[in-house]
């Protein structure tokens, strides 16, 4: 059988307005428009969102979960980046 | 950078696991895990699709539109479902096609309820009852699996499928409400659909030699066996409030376990149609291959037809 597959699209979709497009799932399809046609019909059959963002799989690059710890390390050792890091006088408000 | 041995990596993929941390596509997994999974979702996902022609058969001949909407509403979702399913299998790198042949040639399994017959509109009822039923209690458990894509795609199906066993039972509730004939019809659903039903939640746990290390993974988190007993006692209550019997003779609240007793299962039967002696095993894979053979040349002529508009595009 013939398996020469249409290109896999990541989905995302916004809820509503005022939300931020987030990341539903994927499919299949030959283009932007049967990706967009086919995400409406399998990811919002219950009003779940407004607008559908679909983005060819191949142009998704991501970091490396094997070195995430490494990578993620330096925001872990800044925690002066906080406001729980200063101390504030008894007292003190607005602040 | 110091090289770690596959023991370890392994040790700290189960000390992930316990720590209940969800394991994601791109993070490493020994590959029995990997392996364990790409079966289980992809075979999952053919149940979702087989399970669409019974019931499917049924859509022309619905008794009136609101009945008939509902029912095109439900075979939809389960396509959606298929969809998620192998979305989710295909972020282990299974190969989507691949799992689709597997299913064409017989090598890959899906659940046997879907090699009854669908005989009269009553058994639509009776499945939308019981089999969407026991797939919710299943699912539910897998809701909380340790492959986050799997996971997720269990929620978002739970959400859908609790309106199929609703309308399962609303409808027949109507039936066993209904004439003598209308009742008759909706107690032989049950009596050929609640065996096969409690087939669905696989061999008893004695017999059932890999669940102990799903179990151990987090890819499974109720036994066969406690999620066959938590559906028969959430459904007996349920057909006798409709007035239908459960066809089983030594079916008995136990009040010292606080669970029904039940007959043991027939496995032979599970095992014969498992192995492709159902009644209609060979009808369902038939009409799956058929549809990819002969769906085959739109596939090719859109992907013809994409190719061409981005020429023309950049042209």
């Amino acid at each position: 059988m013939s398996t020469k597959e249409w290109p896999l699209w990541e989905v995302f979709i916004r809820s509503k307005q005022g939300l931020n497009h987030k990341h539903v799932g994927s499919l299949r399809a030959a283009d932007s428009t049967m990706a967009l046609d086919n995400a409406r019909d399998v990811y919002t059959r219950r009003s779940e969102g407004i607008s559908i963002w679909v983005v060819e799989s191949n142009y998704v690059h991501a970091n490396d979960p094997a070195d995430a710890d490494a990578y993620f390390e330096p925001s872990d050792t800044k925690i002066f980046r906080h406001p729980t890091f200063y101390e504030v006088h008894e007292g003190i408000k607005h602040m | 950078m110091k090289v770690l041995e596959t023991t370890d990596l392994e040790q700290k993929f189960q000390d992930k696991i316990d720590r209940e941390v969800k394991i994601e596509p791109n993070d490493w997994m020994p590959d029995a895990y990997r392996k364990t999974l790409i079966r289980q979702m992809s075979q999952h996902a053919h149940s979702e699709i087989v399970g669409m022609l019974p019931e499917a058969n049924w859509i022309t001949r619905a008794p009136n539109l609101r009945r008939k909407a509902v029912l095109l509403a439900k075979v939809q979702d389960e396509a959606g479902h298929g969809l998620y399913l192998y979305s989710a299998t295909e972020t282990l790198g299974a190969d989507r096609e691949a799992t689709i042949d597997d299913l064409h040639s017989g090598k890959a399994k899906y659940s046997s309820i879907f090699n009854y017959p669908a005989l009269s509109w009553a058994d639509i009822g009776a499945i939308g009852w019981l089999v969407d039923g026991a797939a919710i209690m299943n699912q539910v458990a897998l809701c909380r699996c340790s492959y986050g894509p799997y996971a997720r795609a269990m929620v978002k199906i739970c959400k859908e499928e609790s309106f199929h066993q609703r309308q399962g039972y609303e409808s027949l509730t109507k039936l066993a409400q209904g004439t003598p004939e209308q009742k008759e019809l909706a107690q032989d659903a049950l009596n050929r659909f609640w065996w096969p039903s409690l087939m669905m939640f696989g061999p008893n746990d004695d017999e059932s030699p890999n669940s102990a290390q799903s179990m151990k993974w987090k890819i499974k988190r109720l036994s066969n066996d406690d999620l066959r007993q938590n559906f028969i006692d959430a459904t007996v209550p349920q057909a006798e409030l409709i007035g239908l019997k459960v066809p089983d003779e030594n079916l008995k609240w136990n009040e010292e376990t606080g669970h029904y007793d039940f007959t043991p299962i027939n496995w032979d039967e599970f095992w014969q149609v498992v192995n492709g002696n159902g009644p209609c095993n060979k009808q369902r894979v038939d009409a799956r291959r058929k549809a990819k053979e002969e769906g085959m040349w739109v596939r090719e002529a859109a992907l013809a037809f994409a190719e061409k508009r981005k020429k023309k595009q950049t042209a």
